[in-house]
């Protein structure tokens, strides 16, 4: 703001007084910068504690050991394995679902109030705290379909978890698909599954997989649901089949971290690091093959 | 020859248009090719509407419409915008109602065979009646023959022999030789008028006995738009076509016959160089004179 | 894959250039079987979300109904202890419900200044490739598995608040809500900074022409306008904090307790529903009826402040301001 010209009347001397409002203006833009900076810094604080403190127990061997009474020979194996075939078995359920539920919703069902439910009640499960399924999934899957507490319960928990974000991310990358290539895959003689499978999802498939592997990538870190429709926190075995008992990695961090001795904190610290380098490498993959793919659509 | 036989009703060209009284003559507006005389029989219609209605939600877009389509000649479609004509061709091949809300109600005949019959497959139907579109669009995830050989993929169909195939149908359209060097590209890889006739020839490949066009060339260059011209001249000989266009010009050049669409009514058909030089309602003269539209 | 059945093309190709006049044309084979089979397939994966919809209300409302045959509304709502699963228990919710509401007012408090500061400064003052950067690295926050948070939370803020307040107990609703704090900043920054960028730069123009420095015309005009959209953002800020599970359930400790304090032990509602699944509480159960309750509570609670958080936003989006 410029200084106005002194002119002498009484309103003027106002407009003199008043502050120019750099100040002020610096002022909120540093705020605005720390309230950026200030969690994040502190995330990488944390974040980089927890790897000072765990990687002492990096090892190869940390990474198959069983978890045992003594911290120093703990190892996150059967968390490991569980948490692997948890994820192959969690896509193998909501894959398929939600790019069937997304194609009945984006190309074949037309827009009615019904679809605009649909619609409605996908957005809302979105929303729902993550607790909240595991009561479900314990009700039904683990109680009335005898399931129990098997990795088949768990992978269908964690699926019905991610299912609404599968279906908004797919339903997007269908979107993304020019109408008119439908249209001339119609005028060439093709019907509508023909066409999806030829030519739209082939171009959608960057979107759905950066989907899938993000949706995945946040069931990871579940700990809560799996915990409720009881896979147990001291498992020595790795899974053997789809009914077995298991746990997972995040489960074997919370029971390591709830211990009050000391080591096992490292012990935590440990697994924490692979859990979030594997959660990493999920985010930078799906990332990745967002970029690789996108290319593939402009030819 | 042919400039002698423009009517009156056109309006002459060169004073009018430059303004100096000795400006040098120039070429009548339309140039009307070489083709059916008025006088000669029309073909057997190979494809024809009867009393055809087309609806979006309940707006009549399409109103009673009874037209032969001869075979093996083009006939054109013209008319100003929202006439009727884009929806016109999409009741040929059944493709109007794969818009949600959109109705039909009437017949359209493919050699005696009503194609909205009660038994008939629409998906296969689009078979036989191809079509070209006003924005070129081939399948960017493929290349330029995977492009060529898609409608066998989408039909489900085995191709014989698909080297053959694709530089047949890439010859008939046209474009054999400036692709077939790169026929690994991908098919976006193409300028606008090669998209074109790209999706031309991957319609020619299913050998279909119609071809519908619609504004095949309003998204193209004048040059690649003659040379889809000059295809399209070519093409008569093998098939049926039916083009719609808003570029009258364009209709005296390439087609045998013209349809003339006004609000979702057909006014005038008939060979075109009768439609044009010689029309006879009002309403027709006044649009090809450039009246209105 | 074969569509129909596999065939050559129904009209003979003759030598280049003819094609027959009149070949067979065959158009008589019947609407595919496999497409409509295909369609109620799809179908039916679209009503796995519904059946999932309705059976959350089934089963909450199923048990609780159960358990509210046997326990009171009055007890329930009346009592202040929480003691399900002792010899002689009490149902009192409100240990439970404070424990929820404490933490997530910390967490709030940290969320709010944070997310709405950070989100001012991006649509006001960040540069397009500042705002490309920060935006995803703030979603950095909420992508943290929150078992790790719980971590940190025990580990590393709990001895710095033990530090600056000694005597406080290990387990403390505090840590706990701070941290909750960070991981819901990323909801609040993300949603204002939307609220805000969609006030028109006409608002802001006109103020300016009024004489108003940047700083006035942010909180005079600008946050007022997009006060729906930030409420909203905050709202499920607050959704997102009720339904945390994990962080409470490591730092904040498993006791009830009916307290404001935010040195106090507290138990909510999420890590009491975890306490019971890792116990050995019978199926079938009064005991086991509790974790539906508790669950229902928790449900509606969620769900009421998602959809007003959606129709504010949706107000936004309709309007541009409040």
């Amino acid at each position: 703001m410029t200084t106005p010209t002194s002119r002498g009347s009484g309103h003027r001397s106002t407009l003199l007084i008043l502050p120019s409002g750099q100040v002020g203006e610096k002022s909120l833009k540093l705020i605005g910068m720390l309230a950026i900076i200030l969690p994040l810094a502190l995330l990488a604080v944390l974040i980089g504690t927890t790897f000072i403190q765990g990687a002492e127990r990096l090892s190869g061997d940390f990474l198959t050991d069983l978890p045992s009474r003594r911290a120093a020979s703990a190892g996150i194996g059967p968390a490991l394995a569980g948490t692997g075939m948890l994820m192959v078995l969690t896509a193998a359920i909501a894959l398929p679902l939600g790019i069937g539920a997304a194609l009945w919703l984006e190309e074949y069902a037309r827009p009615s109030r019904f679809t605009r439910f649909v619609e409605l009640i996908i957005s809302t499960l979105a929303g729902v705290p993550s607790i909240v399924y595991a009561l479900l999934a314990l009700e039904v899957f683990v109680r009335t379909f005898g399931m129990g507490r098997s990795i088949l319960a768990g992978a269908a928990t964690l699926a019905l978890l991610v299912l609404p974000m599968i279906i908004m991310a797919s339903r997007e990358a269908l979107r993304t698909v020019p109408l008119g290539l439908r249209e001339a895959s119609y005028g060439l003689g093709g019907d509508r599954w023909i066409t999806l499978r030829t030519i739209v999802l082939p171009l959608a498939l960057p979107g759905v997989l950066t989907g899938v592997i993000l949706a995945l990538a946040r069931a990871i870190g579940e700990t809560a649901p799996l915990i409720t429709i009881g896979a147990l926190t001291y498992v020595a075995f790795v899974p053997d089949s789809l009914s077995s008992a298991f746990t997972a990695l995040p489960i074997q961090i919370f029971n390591w971290v709830s211990r009050p001795s000391a080591d096992f904190h490292v012990t935590a610290a440990a697994a924490i690091i692979v859990l979030l380098t594997v959660m990493l490498a999920m985010n930078g993959l799906a990332i990745w093959l967002r970029s690789r793919l996108q290319t593939r659509i402009e030819g | 020859m042919v400039a002698s036989k423009s009517a009156p009703a056109l309006p002459e060209p060169s004073h009018a248009m430059t303004g100096h009284a000795d400006a040098p003559t120039r070429a009548p507006l339309f140039v009307l090719p070489d083709v059916a005389d008025s006088s000669e029989p029309a073909p057997a219609s190979r494809m024809h509407a009867e009393d055809l209605f087309a609806y979006y939600d309940k707006n009549q877009a399409i109103k009673g419409i009874t037209l032969p389509i001869p075979d093996r000649r083009v006939t054109a479609i013209i008319g100003p915008s929202g006439c009727g004509k884009s929806t016109f061709l999409r009741c040929l091949n059944r493709m109007h109602e794969l818009t949600p809300s959109a109705s039909v109600k009437g017949y359209v005949f493919l050699d005696d065979e009503n194609i909205y019959g009660p038994n008939i497959n629409p998906v296969r139907l689009r078979r036989h009646v191809g079509m070209v579109f006003q924005k070129p669009n081939p399948f960017p995830s493929m290349s330029i023959k995977d492009n060529v050989l898609a409608g066998f993929k989408l039909n489900g169909m085995k191709v014989p022999r698909p080297d053959e195939v694709a530089e047949k149908a890439l010859r008939q359209a046209a474009l054999w030789d400036e692709v077939k060097d790169h026929l690994n590209r991908s098919g976006s890889s193409l300028s606008g008028g090669q998209q074109q006739r790209l999706c031309i020839a991957r319609s020619l490949a299913l050998e279909p006995e119609v071809l519908l066009m619609d504004e095949p060339c309003s998204a193209l260059d004048p040059i690649a738009t003659a040379r889809i011209e000059e295809l399209i001249r070519e093409l008569r000989s093998r098939l049926t076509i039916v083009i719609v266009t808003h570029n009258m010009q364009q209709a005296a050049r390439v087609s045998d016959y013209t349809a003339f669409f006004y609000q979702g009514n057909l006014v005038e058909h008939g060979t075109t160089r009768n439609v044009f030089s010689n029309p006879a309602q009002k309403q027709t003269e006044d649009y090809v004179a450039g009246r209105f539209g | 894959m074969t569509a129909t059945t596999p065939d050559t093309l129904s009209t003979s190709a003759g030598p280049d250039g003819d094609s027959p006049l009149h070949a067979p044309v065959d158009l008589k084979i019947p609407r595919s079987l496999k497409e409509r089979l295909i369609e109620r397939l799809f179908g039916a994966f679209a009503m796995v979300s519904i059946l999932t919809a309705a059976g959350i209300v089934i089963v909450l409302f199923g048990e609780s109904i159960l358990f509210f045959q046997q326990v009171s509304f009055g007890q329930f709502f009346g009592d202040t202890q929480w003691t399900p699963l002792f010899a002689e228990p009490h149902f009192g919710i409100w240990p439970l419900l404070s424990g929820t509401l404490l933490t997530t007012l910390i967490a709030i408090s940290v969320a709010l200044p944070l997310g709405l500061f950070a989100a001012i400064y991006l649509s006001e003052f960040a540069s397009p490739r500042v705002r490309k950067i920060a935006k995803p690295a703030l979603e950095l926050l909420a992508g943290i598995p929150t078992v790790v948070y719980g971590y940190f939370a025990l580990s590393f803020v709990t001895p710095a608040i033990q530090s600056f307040i000694p005597g406080i107990s290990g387990a403390n609703a505090l840590a706990a809500g701070l941290v909750m704090g960070l991981m819901i900043t990323p909801i609040i920054a993300s949603l204002s900074e939307d609220a805000i960028y969609a006030v028109p730069r006409s608002l802001r123009e006109g103020a300016s022409a009024l004489g108003g420095t940047k700083v006035r015309t942010i909180f005079r005009v600008v946050l007022p306008a997009a006060a729906s959209g930030i409420t909203a953002s905050v709202i499920l800020g607050l959704s997102r904090a009720i339904g945390e599970t994990m962080i409470v359930a490591i730092a904040a400790g498993m006791e009830p307790n009916l307290t404001l304090d935010p040195r106090e032990p507290v138990q909510t509602m999420t890590a009491f529903i975890v306490q019971v699944s890792l116990g050995d509480t019978p199926a079938g159960s009064l005991g086991f009826q509790t974790i539906f309750a508790v669950g229902l509570m928790l449900f509606l609670t969620t769900l009421v402040f998602n959809v007003i958080s959606f129709r504010l936003r949706s107000r936004l989006n309709r309007g541009g301001h409040a």
